[in-house]
């Protein structure tokens, strides 16, 4: 992109309105997302065991379509019964 | 014959919707077709002096929805092209004095006699901005590559989704080659990536349109201006011409340097 370090503005300009856009396109603040994940993630860990420090939750964007993505990666069962 | 209704609109103001409108509107006139633009900024009038008609109105739209005069009294024809007419907005009065139904009704009476009307929106979401869209048969969505143009113009796309307006067409307006070559602006990729709507067009910065308005001669009447060809080439797609996009905004700054010194373009 460039030979320097120094990042430049037009590429941080589209980072911060792809994340604010995200947020006015859903109505959603950052701060409701993060309780929004937490409820999901207590809604889940009620049936099964989970590892909450590597769960990934938010929104990305195709198009104008808006996506709420999870990746939830479940603690092994296996591992569990034979211990 | 039954004309298109084209609103241009951005959310933000400032970006260039009133140029775009003077410029789209002349163009299309340029090449023979009959044109009404109406100015829907009611209260904050402009586009009478960026055509540089402002010295010949007597009516305005209020006083065709208030039954003061008929329509053809209102509209103002253009000093060279003698199919190009402009409809002033009010000055005096606010937006409330029109409604979503009076833009309907007045275009449905301008479209059997016109191949174009071209409504200028004001900026903002709300009355003014309701009222320019209720009759468009399509949206343009006029934005500059800078963070709180893009933002108000995604709004304005969503809000031209959940009215189910069709899809709107984008008009990238005072883009600068070389700021998007160094990338310190955001380029026409970035834009449309975040917006997530077709381009209708990509107009560089360019003192000319400046020059125009301060003349009352939209800048598609200069035959060398960059601006003015961006323009004249927005306006042959709206005649459903399919038109290559100008090389402005390639990272090939190198090569389209040797173009312009060998007048390539």
């Amino acid at each position: 992109m460039n030979f320097f370090t120094r990042k430049k503005s037009a590429t941080s300009a589209k980072e911060r309105l792809q994340l604010v856009l995200v947020h006015d396109r859903t109505d959603l603040t950052p701060a409701q997302l993060e309780a929004l994940k937490d409820d999901l993630l207590k809604a889940i860990s009620k049936y099964i065991e989970i590892d909450p420090d590597a769960v990934q939750i938010g929104l990305e964007r195709d198009g104008r379509e808006q996506r709420l993505v999870a990746d939830i990666p479940l603690r092994s069962v296996t591992r569990n019964r034979a211990g | 014959m039954t004309a298109q209704v084209i609103t241009v609109t951005s959310g933000k103001g400032g970006v260039g919707k009133t140029t775009a409108v003077a410029n789209l509107a002349t163009a299309l006139a340029m090449d023979g077709k009959r044109v009404v633009c109406i100015d829907g900024d009611i209260g904050l009038r402009n586009l009478d002096v960026v055509m540089g008609l402002e010295n010949r109105i007597v009516y305005d739209i209020v006083d065709v929805i208030e039954g003061r005069c008929k329509l053809k009294q209102a509209m103002i024809r253009d000093k060279k092209y003698p199919e190009l007419y402009m409809i002033p907005a009010a000055q005096t009065r606010d937006k409330n004095a029109v409604s979503p139904s009076d833009m309907v009704r007045i275009c449905n009476d301008l479209k059997p006699d016109s191949d174009f009307v071209i409504i200028d929106s004001p900026a903002g979401i709300e009355r003014g901005f309701r009222n320019a869209i209720a009759a468009a048969d399509r949206v343009l969505v006029v934005t500059n590559p800078e963070v709180s143009a893009v933002r108000d113009a995604d709004r304005v796309v969503g809000i031209l989704e959940a009215e189910e307006k069709g899809n709107p067409s984008l008009i990238l307006n005072r883009l600068n080659p070389t700021l998007v070559r160094n990338n310190d602006m955001l380029s026409a990729e970035d834009v449309l990536d975040l917006l997530g709507i077709q381009l209708i067009g990509i107009v560089p910065e360019d003192e000319n349109v400046i020059i125009g308005s301060n003349k009352g001669a939209p800048v598609v009447t200069d035959a060398k201006s960059r601006a003015g060809q961006a323009f004249r080439n927005i306006s042959k797609r709206l005649q459903g011409q399919d038109v290559p996009f100008m090389d402005l905004d390639s990272q090939s700054g190198l090569w389209s340097a040797i173009q312009r010194i060998t007048g390539r373009k």
